[in-house]
């Protein structure tokens, strides 16, 4: 028999809903204040220094994580409704939301414990942001082609070489990033790569914008020339990233942000289509929602196997997966749709610019995070078939 | 393949695994296979497992007779067990006592309407109604003047045109004409058609589920024994990355309907949640038995396309499943109707409260 794939009907359960409403609360609250309009999803483009410490303030960032670095030990799927919430209100979650997902429990497995107590409570008041530096100009997919070099020297390495797609780079404190330190053994190409924590704004680092096709500079280039790391930022074994790289992917992958990124316009179709359908309106919200239904079960199943101490990591990617190719189908669909709305329909410019905005943001649904064939590598492994 | 957890889901596998190895079944060209399947399912209570104690059945949880649907499905089970659990269930709505044998339920679409006139008989038509032919009674949902009623009807009095649905399964029109049922009694306040069909589309679901489940297992061992090209086809990416999408919408079959059957077992109503759950799992479970049908035969070829392997037992039961208790078009329509008459700003908290 085939691997198991288990999707067990998990429920959130009832202090989550409590929560809920405290997060919608405040969302409201920010938005009758002006911080974010929740009709304009050019999120990314809107850094909200002030909003992340009020999130921070919350207690809604590192919530999961130990008190003793400013976390409030709740459960992942607290954490999972604070992160949908935020999502579905188009709120600027982008200066925290590397750290609070991926970063902080990075440095909580393997960062030493002063540099812990320094920075984990900052990234929970909602102070700093992180970016992460994995592709490079030749190293994408294939992670451990990644040439940026770190050479020992006196207490330290000093970085030579180029990120890039760096999402943040221009506005992180932080960067969390893997640097050659030995070359790969034929035994093991993936050998030599070491896992760093490097501070920003430093010399020997310079960061270029690059523009995407929605408009937006919201990736970077990351340029190292001799710049010193010390050894107390080296994260985990020497040469040995490739082993660590691959357990939090479950966390990364499953994620409400894997199929909510373009939710916005099927909101904003049912707003322009009005409480009388037609049959084709009717009949196209329906599967939608019924797609959008069953890959939220999807996602609260993986986070609720997560917060039982599994790890789900062929589940993780079948989430992603698909998720990621329903979100960057969603425009095409809703487009398809909007076709028959009437054009009095008084939310119509709204609903048309936010598709101009979703149909650019498509493509890259599938590509960030993990791409769709690197997904579906690891679902094959899983099926025993490599 | 799910391990079984519990104990109904054991005794049903093995049942199945003895008795209804889709091999042997497959090989059976006299069907020799299906009595001695029924007579075990009948001993072990498995047909009236939603049916209580008191009204003559073993009073399983809803819960494990939708786990055993599942295993249903994983088996494609050839026989009427799901139909008869539903028509036990509804029966039971009524307390209406289950007598034994094979039974059905009608109407089996949400299109066909039963009514009942001052009298009490029962007149109507029923299209695509599963596995009438081999039924010895019929659970029939009845509308009448003063609302809803449920009846047991002796399946003699109705007139039959048998049919075969795309898997090869009975698929009947069932008309009744005046005809006297053995017991008849209102349903209970707030039960109707719609209930109805949305308990039979989430069995199904069930049933989908489980058989994209074996499409994946059978398809996976194949391709890890098929050799072209001097290698195993799963040694191809583009089958693996195939292989991957049938898993991806065995998954999302699979997460629609336990999470469909876990809503309805904890229900205290069918409100707007169990709706959206219900009604969801159908339309992406049939969305998932074409996708991932395909996908099972494209990896098999030509073998896959014959009669002699077992593959089309999964593959066409789960696309004429689509078709019971309403497809995915009719739930796809109903479901946007709901959501656009709830208006835009609940759509987001109706998915949520899930």
């Amino acid at each position: 028999m085939t691997a198991a794939l288990r999707f067990d009907p998990i429920r959130l359960p009832e202090k989550c809903e409590q929560l809920r409403k405290e997060v919608r609360a405040f969302l409201a609250e920010e938005i009758a204040a002006g911080t974010f309009d929740p009709h304009k999803p050019n999120r990314e483009d809107t850094d909200a220094p002030e909003f992340s410490r009020r999130v921070g303030a919350k207690g809604w960032l590192g919530m999961t994580w130990p008190k003793k670095y400013g976390g409030q030990e709740r459960s992942f799927l607290e954490r999972y409704v604070v992160t949908e919430e935020m999502r579905v209100a188009n709120a600027p979650t982008r200066r925290f939301f590397v750290a609070d997902r991926q970063s902080g429990p990075v440095l909580i497995k393997y960062a030493p414990e002063h540099i812990k107590m320094d920075i984990l409570p900052r990234i929970c008041r909602g102070e700093i942001c992180f970016a992460i530096g994995m592709s490079e100009p030749n190293s994408g997919s294939d992670l451990f082609a990644a040439k940026t070099r770190a050479t020992k020297t006196d207490g330290g390495y000093l970085i030579n070489g180029t990120k890039i797609w760096t999402s943040s780079a221009h506005i992180a404190d932080y960067m969390i990033a893997i640097f050659r330190t030995s070359q790969p053994t034929k035994e093991n190409r993936r050998h030599g790569l070491t896992q760093f924590l490097v501070k920003m704004k430093q010399p020997g680092i310079r960061v270029n914008p690059i523009g995407q096709i929605t408009g937006q500079y919201e990736f970077n280039e990351v340029v190292f020339t001799d710049f010193f790391v010390p050894d107390d930022h080296v994260l985990g074994e020497v040469d040995g990233a490739w082993k660590q790289a691959t357990s939090e992917l479950a966390y990364e992958r499953s994620g409400p942000e894997r199929f909510l990124e373009t939710y916005y316009v099927l909101t904003e179709l049912v707003r322009a289509v009005g409480p009388n359908p037609d049959t084709r309106s009717a009949e196209g919200i329906g599967r939608l929602v019924a797609q959008l239904h069953t890959m939220r079960r999807m996602s609260v199943s993986v986070a609720g196997m997560l917060q039982a101490g599994k790890e789900p990591v062929v589940e993780a990617s079948i989430v992603k997966d698909i998720g990621t190719v329903w979100e960057q189908q969603l425009p095409h669909r809703v487009r398809d749709l909007a076709a028959f709305v009437e054009e009095t329909a008084t939310n119509r410019e709204t609903l048309e610019r936010q598709l101009d905005f979703a149909i650019k943001t498509a493509p890259k649904l599938t590509i960030q995070g993990g791409t769709t064939e690197v997904l579906r590598g690891i679902i094959a492994r899983g099926l025993g078939l490599r | 393949m799910a391990e079984s957890d519990n104990i109904v889901v054991e005794t049903a596998e093995k049942i199945f695994a003895d008795l209804a190895d889709p091999q042997t079944v497959n090989n059976d060209k006299k069907d020799s296979w299906q009595a001695p399947l029924w007579q075990a399912l009948s001993e072990a209570g498995l047909p009236l497992a939603w049916v209580p104690d008191d009204l003559g059945g073993s009073g399983t949880s809803l819960a494990d007779g939708f786990a055993l649907l599942n295993a249903a499905g994983r088996f494609a089970v050839a026989v009427p067990l799901a139909e008869t659990m539903l028509a036990g269930w509804l029966l039971a709505q009524a307390k209406i006592a289950s007598p034994e044998g094979e039974m059905t339920v009608l109407p089996a679409s949400p299109k066909d309407r039963i009514t009942r006139d001052a009298d009490g008989a029962l007149s109507g038509r029923a299209r695509g109604v599963p596995f009438a032919k081999a039924a010895k009674h019929f659970a029939v949902l009845a509308h009448g003047k003063d609302g809803a009623s449920i009846a047991l009807v002796d399946a003699s009095k109705g007139r039959i045109e048998t049919g075969l649905n795309v898997g090869y399964d009975h698929s009947d029109t069932v008309t009744l004409d005046k005809v006297q049922p053995v017991a008849i009694k209102p349903a209970p306040k707030g039960f109707d058609q719609t209930t109805m069909m949305l308990m039979g589309g989430v069995a199904r679901s069930l049933q989908i589920a489980g058989a994209l489940e074996s499409m994946l297992d059978i398809s996976v061992r194949y391709s890890n024994e098929r050799v072209a090209f001097e290698k195993k086809i799963s040694k191809f990416q583009a089958v693996q990355h195939n292989l991957a999408r049938l898993a991806g919408e065995s998954a999302a079959a699979l997460a629609a309907a336990t999470s469909a059957a876990d809503a309805i077992a904890n229900a205290r109503s069918f409100d707007d949640a169990v709706y959206l759950e219900a009604a969801s799992a159908k339309i992406r479970c049939a969305e998932a038995a074409e996708k991932g049908g395909a996908i099972a035969h494209q990896v098999h070829g030509a073998i896959g396309f014959t009669l002699e392997h077992i593959l089309h037992r999964y593959s066409l039961r789960a696309l004429a499943w689509r078709d019971d208790f309403g497809s995915e078009s009719h739930w796809a329509v109903e479901l946007g109707k709901l959501i656009a008459n709830r208006g835009a700003d609940e759509l987001w908290p109706l998915v949520a409260s899930r």
